[in-house]
């Protein structure tokens, strides 16, 4: 008992340095000095136990409360130190890991990459889009494009909403797929895609744009399409269409060409990437008018009498659909006139 | 060492005393107490919370309960029965020319994101989970208001019902808009606030729109 006895006093020493750290909350050092009294043979872990075992009751007589919490983790022995070890070295993993990933979440999914295009007053968006609608004139001096992603974000999101409304009066059966995911594919799909395929017609022509710009560019060139779809959504008049779509659209289209042109140099180049904006953009009204609009078949029933099929819109129809409005939209010009 | 023979020490000083360091005000006991309530216990308590959150969406005050303990309940059970309210709504019964379920709950968390990740890049300082809350919790009015519409329908689908169902829808719209403008737009500078409040806009009114144009088979 004697040697038992000495020997297990600095050994409950160690204990004590390495359970009092674990209950104030998980500190990393671990006193690993202390850890080789444990690996004797059984007869010191059997002393050890008892002794620790007798201090333990002598702890309890006295009444000490901060005894209670060294308790859990001491008395376990050889086992109990290692479940320590076990614990702390659970722990110390737990904590790198966390900071390994926020770190990883931090660096990729950083939202703040796109905060400086989103840095904008209500009146500078109130001038952008009022600006939208004006041509310049001076084409031979690069024009300044703001590289801002705020504006053409709202836009298109304002464009969905029409659409939606549009698809919903004129009763638009939409076969695979949804009205909603109908409309903001279109939607998204032209900017996103028009905006790339013309950053990369600039590329190879040689102009002076970035792809934010050209994002930013073609976004705030919707805002003539949401004020054309916006007013002949509610009023079918197609004549009145026509004027819109060559006023309103041909404005906002004339601007981005200007832009696009004091960008360029080469007459050839101009022609191609004017040509194509230009094409694409006017198409895409066109598009959006036809496809989920409604046809005036009042006039086309009365007219054509009840040997007409009924007519019933799928948006991939276009050339059924063209012929079909083309042809009632002389008779409803004719009617009026 | 002939200078520590005489070192004494006088029996009434008192070398002992505790080591321990003492526990912080954060004890793992706090912790465990909530686990071991009963389980009526913990249900109320989360009912008690979203019912006031609802009261605060009906009456809104500027008060930052709303903001503080973020929770998600409310906006689930709303978005869940708004999409269930919304079916079963189209003209055409082996197409889809009603909303679906899977699109209300997709269009309705998808939107509130987008308006939050806008509050946050135009420099918000509220956080991602309180936004998502208050803009979920807002949905309430127009709930009420797809309930009103519901019930006005099974009286009949006329003219009179329609205006009906457009000063409900308008009225609740203008009341959700209002609500989540009162919590979100504090949050930005003062001069951006009507950048922020624009999305929230289009989002409740897609939200009514789809409302309004229900049409029960």
């Amino acid at each position: 008992a004697g040697p038992g006895a000495a020997g297990v006093g600095p050994g409950r020493a160690g204990v004590d340095a390495v359970s009092a750290p674990a209950q104030g909350g998980g500190s990393a050092v671990i006193d690993m000095e202390n850890m080789d009294d444990t690996s004797g043979s059984s007869f010191e872990d059997m002393g050890e136990m008892h002794q620790r075992m007798k201090e333990e009751e002598e702890e309890e007589a006295e009444g000490e409360a901060g005894a209670g919490e060294e308790e859990d983790g001491e008395f376990l022995g050889m086992k109990g130190l290692r479940g320590q070890l076990g614990r702390q070295v659970a722990d110390q993993m737990w904590q790198v890991g966390k900071r390994q990933a926020s770190r990883a979440f931090s660096l990729y999914a950083n939202i703040d990459i796109l905060r400086p295009y989103f840095d904008v007053e209500p009146v500078q968006v109130r001038a952008r889009l009022l600006e939208s609608m004006i041509p310049v004139k001076m084409i031979n001096f690069p024009q300044k494009i703001a590289g801002e992603l705020y504006g053409p974000l709202m836009l298109v999101f304002t464009l969905v909403a029409i659409l939606l409304h549009g698809m919903k009066t004129s009763d638009t059966i939409i076969r695979e797929g949804t009205l909603m995911g109908t409309a903001i594919g279109t939607c998204f799909g032209y900017w996103l895609g028009v905006s790339s395929f013309m950053y990369f017609l600039a590329y190879l022509c040689n102009a002076q744009i970035t792809m934010v710009q050209m994002l930013s560019l073609l976004g705030y060139g919707l805002f003539g399409h949401c004020i054309t779809l916006f007013v002949t959504y509610n009023i079918h008049f197609h004549s009145l269409f026509y004027i819109f779509w060559l006023v309103v659209g041909g404005l906002s289209t004339l601007r981005m060409v200007a832009v696009l042109v004091s960008r360029t140099v080469g007459h050839t180049q101009r022609l191609i990437l004017c040509g194509t904006l230009a094409a694409l953009h006017m198409l895409f009204l066109l598009y959006l008018h036809f496809a989920y609009h409604k046809v005036v078949e009042g006039i086309l029933d009365t007219l054509e009498g009840p040997n007409m099929p009924p007519f019933q819109r799928v948006a991939r129809d276009i050339p059924v659909v063209s012929n079909a409005v083309l042809n009632t939209t002389a008779k409803a010009i004719a009617l009026t006139l | 060492f002939p200078g520590l023979a005489d070192v004494s020490i006088s029996q009434d000083i008192p070398v002992e005393g505790e080591i321990t360091v003492p526990v912080g005000s954060h004890s793992p006991d706090e912790d465990y107490s909530t686990l071991d309530e009963p389980v009526k216990d913990t249900i109320m308590r989360d009912l008690k919370a979203v019912g006031k959150k609802f009261v605060h969406v009906m009456y809104p005050r500027k008060s930052s309960a709303l903001l503080r303990d973020w929770d998600l309940w409310g906006p689930l059970v709303l978005c869940v029965s708004l999409a269930l309210m919304l079916q079963g709504g189209s003209a055409d019964s082996k197409d889809d020319g009603g909303p679906q379920f899977a699109e209300v709950f997709v269009i309705i968390w998808f939107g509130a994101v987008v308006i939050t990740v806008n509050s946050k890049l135009l420099g918000g300082t509220i956080s991602f989970f309180q936004s998502l809350c208050v803009l979920g919790y807002c949905v309430l009015p127009l709930t009420v208001a797809m309930l009103v519409c519901r019930l006005v329908l099974l009286a009949g689908a006329g003219t009179v019902s329609f205006i009906i169902r457009l000063i409900v829808v308008g009225a609740m719209f203008g009341w959700s808009t209002l609500a989540s403008t009162a919590f979100l737009a504090d949050s930005q500078p003062p001069n951006r606030k009507a950048l922020v409040v624009y999305p929230i806009f289009l989002f409740y009114f897609v939200i009514s729109w789809m409302i309004l144009t229900f049409t029960p088979q």
